[in-house]
């Protein structure tokens, strides 16, 4: 299976309109969307079977059993994030500051704390094909690396057969993005011409340079500044990173994906054929990505000719 | 009155909501919580700005005191601490200091150090100040520097404080409302607009804070966004259409309303419109 | 000499795990008696520090190689520390890998990325 991930650093860059548009062009046989945190994908790619849903448990908080308690405190004072506070009904943890580190398990003189796991969040996983993989994190439940593992786990599990997965990844350069970055064979960054995806641009690279992929950059909505766009290209030359496309900005797009539609199904439109020549350029380069050079004329084969 | 400006992901024009509001104002503190990525210092261009490093207490492990019992790292549910060749090793970047290890040991070889997670950058601007918070590359949580920034605002005797709030609905974005009078909710006019809107419009309501919406990037007739303010009752304050000089202006790191005596006005407007809305609780 | 690989599932054609830290089991071959077992790491429901945990699970087993496509350098420092050798694997499956090195083919080391978890 060759991955592609698509990230962009910074949000709002136009990240899952062109991960929708390359799952419709390659017509890929798995894909999943990491941004667990505010999970977009499943809104363009509209599925007709029912997804299979299982809960996922994060790290586990405090419970205090009122029955035990016996109100010392200790719990309390020694809490360190603030979570344990006396109420009228008598001490209560706050799921939102606890951080579940136990010490209150410890300091407790009656066993009136243990820990419980929460639901965290959930996942689910679409098992015909194309394989669709995703998650959403509840509100306030922080670190999301692990499920972002969990999501790519199942979708390689159930599309194990695939040649290629898309991989929709999350904003940001934090520990979710490490977690959607491993084990994938190309990287698409996707930025737009201002100062801010500038700045964020080179983050990202930085940040997914530790895995060694190959990484390509294309700029969307290219034309609302063009002074940032000759700049990113010639940050791209300076170090060396293959330019994949420019896609013009295009209210249709919108429009489109407001109607749950993707990019391409958009006839004549300037962005539209934009992306088509982006996915080119980006498969020719998967298809050298990657450390199993003896399958690459078999790839080649069925996927450059379309 | 403090008005913290939230979207449920980036690139909805959070910041650039966040500047011009700031930039209408008579006297305004802005916070940047976005310790992430904090953009507000690149429209605001500050003055005269003085960093302060924000620390947090780690442990600290004796290796000549440590006797190898493992309690400690048995105990660690962060994973921060290793048994290796008979000794407990803190890795310091997984740690959530709680205090748990130091607890647990039987000889005392747990001591406290401290660890640098970032800097509060103060600086002045016309018409206040600005305080930034950043974090360092690789730390993995951005609350201490958020509490250091609201502690920071405490201490300002001003009319108006903006906070510029991370995206998303993290804890982080917690941290950063719970000061909060009232709640700015910047949705861009698209599906995916929508569905973020949503989730930042849920924490809001889990802390009982009256919000209002800034719809951004109109420039269709179907605005989901808009659907679901009307379908839930949040005002919808202000509508900004797609223009391509206002993206020209955001993307060079220039302030609308500053470049334009029309958004001058229409900021004050949605300034006023919130000063009401608060006013009326 | 005990020789490690994280694995996706339990038997001999699984995927490598990816991820060295939060792969769901390690295949540990113990060369001198021919003998491979199987060490359970799947119930990590912890969110930070499963490269530590998962370093730790392998020093207690006794472990002295580790096969993986990669590494953290936190997991990387228990694992150096403990005197553990890093190779990189460069095969789909278990057996390839763990044959490979047998074979004396396996020979690059790790570079450990940066963890954040």
């Amino acid at each position: 299976m060759k991955q592609l991930l698509i990230l962009s650093g910074k949000g709002g860059t136009g990240k899952t309109t062109i991960a929708s548009s390359f799952i419709r062009l390659a017509q890929a046989e798995a894909y999943a969307d990491c941004d667990v945190d505010a999970p977009n994908l499943h809104l363009v790619t509209t599925r007709t079977d029912e997804g299979k849903r299982t809960d996922y448990h994060g790290l586990a908080k405090a419970v205090i059993d009122q029955g035990k308690c016996q109100q010392c405190g200790q719990c309390a004072e020694h809490c360190v994030f603030q979570a344990i506070q006396k109420k009228e009904k008598g001490y209560q943890v706050d799921n939102y500051l606890c951080e579940g580190c136990a010490v209150c398990t410890l300091v407790c003189l009656t066993e009136a704390v243990s820990m419980r796991e929460m639901v965290a969040g959930q996942m689910v996983l679409y098992e015909q094909k194309p394989v669709f993989s995703t998650a959403q994190l509840k509100m306030g439940h922080g670190n999301s690396g692990m499920l972002v593992t969990q999501v790519k786990k199942a979708m390689k599990k159930a599309g194990r057969e695939a040649e290629v997965a898309v991989i929709d990844g999350s904003p940001g350069t934090g520990c979710p993005v490490i977690a959607s970055l491993s084990g994938v064979d190309m990287v698409l960054i996707v930025t737009e011409p201002s100062l801010a995806g500038m700045s964020d641009l080179q983050r990202i690279i930085q940040t997914a340079e530790i895995f060694k992929p190959q990484i390509a950059v294309c700029i969307n909505r290219y034309d609302t500044g063009l002074e940032q766009t000759a700049e990113i290209e010639g940050f791209c030359e300076l170090y060396g990173l293959p330019m994949v496309g420019k896609i013009p900005f295009d209210a249709r797009a919108i429009a489109a994906v407001n109607q749950g539609k993707t990019l391409i199904e958009v006839e004549e439109s300037p962005a539209s054929q934009a992306i088509q020549e982006v996915y080119r350029k980006t498969m020719e380069l998967l298809l050298h990505a990657g450390k199993e050079p003896e399958q690459r004329e078999n790839f080649a084969e069925k996927w450059l000719l379309w | 009155m403090k008005i913290a400006v939230l979207s449920g992901k980036g690139g909805t024009g959070k910041t650039m909501v966040a500047v011009n509001l700031a930039a209408v104002a008579q006297e305004v503190v802005y916070l940047d919580c976005d310790v992430e990525e904090p953009n507000g210092r690149l429209f605001l261009e500050p003055e005269a700005t003085e960093e302060q490093t924000v620390k947090v207490t780690i442990p600290q492990i004796k290796a000549d005191l440590c006797i190898g019992c493992r309690k400690c790292v048995d105990f660690c549910r962060f994973n921060a601490l290793a048994l290796i060749e008979e000794k407990a090793v803190l890795f310091p970047d997984v740690c959530h200091p709680c205090g748990g290890c130091e607890l647990l040991c039987p000889v005392g070889a747990v001591s406290q150090q401290e660890k640098i997670v970032g800097y509060v950058e103060k600086g002045i601007i016309a018409n206040g100040k600005i305080y930034t918070g950043v974090l360092k590359l690789g730390e993995e949580s951005g609350v201490p520097i958020i509490r250091e920034l609201i502690a920071k605002s405490k201490q300002e005797e001003v009319k108006l404080t903006i906070i510029d709030c991370p995206p998303g609905s993290a804890c982080v974005v917690m941290e950063s409302i719970q000061d909060a009078d009232y709640c700015l909710l910047v949705a861009e006019a698209t599906t995916f607009g929508q569905h973020n809107l949503a989730m930042v419009y849920e924490l809001s309501k889990l802390f009982g804070k009256p919000c209002g919406v800034v719809l951004n990037k109109c420039f269709t007739e179907e605005n989901p966004s808009e659907e679901f303010c009307l379908e839930h009752n949040i005002p919808i304050l202000e509508r900004l259409t797609y223009d391509e000089e206002i993206g020209r202006i955001n993307g060079k790191g220039g302030i609308l309303a500053k470049e334009k005596a029309i958004y001058a006005q229409r900021f004050r407007q949605l300034l006023a419109r919130i000063e009401k809305e608060v006013s009326c609780l | 000499m005990k020789i490690a690989i994280p694995s996706e599932d339990r038997e001999l054609d699984s995927l490598v795990a990816d991820t060295f830290g939060r792969a769901d089991y390690f295949y540990v071959w113990q060369e001198e008696t021919a003998e491979g077992s199987w060490l359970d790491n799947s119930g990590i429901a912890m969110q930070g520090g499963a490269g530590i945990k998962a370093a730790q699970l392998l020093i207690d087993a006794g472990v002295e190689v580790l096969l993986a496509p990669q590494c953290g350098e936190n997991a990387a420092q228990v694992l150096n520390q403990a005197k553990i050798k890093l190779y990189q694997t460069q095969y789909a499956t278990v057996e390839e890998n763990l044959s490979a090195f047998l074979a004396g083919k396996l020979t690059m080391e790790i570079t450990p990325h940066a963890s954040r978890h």
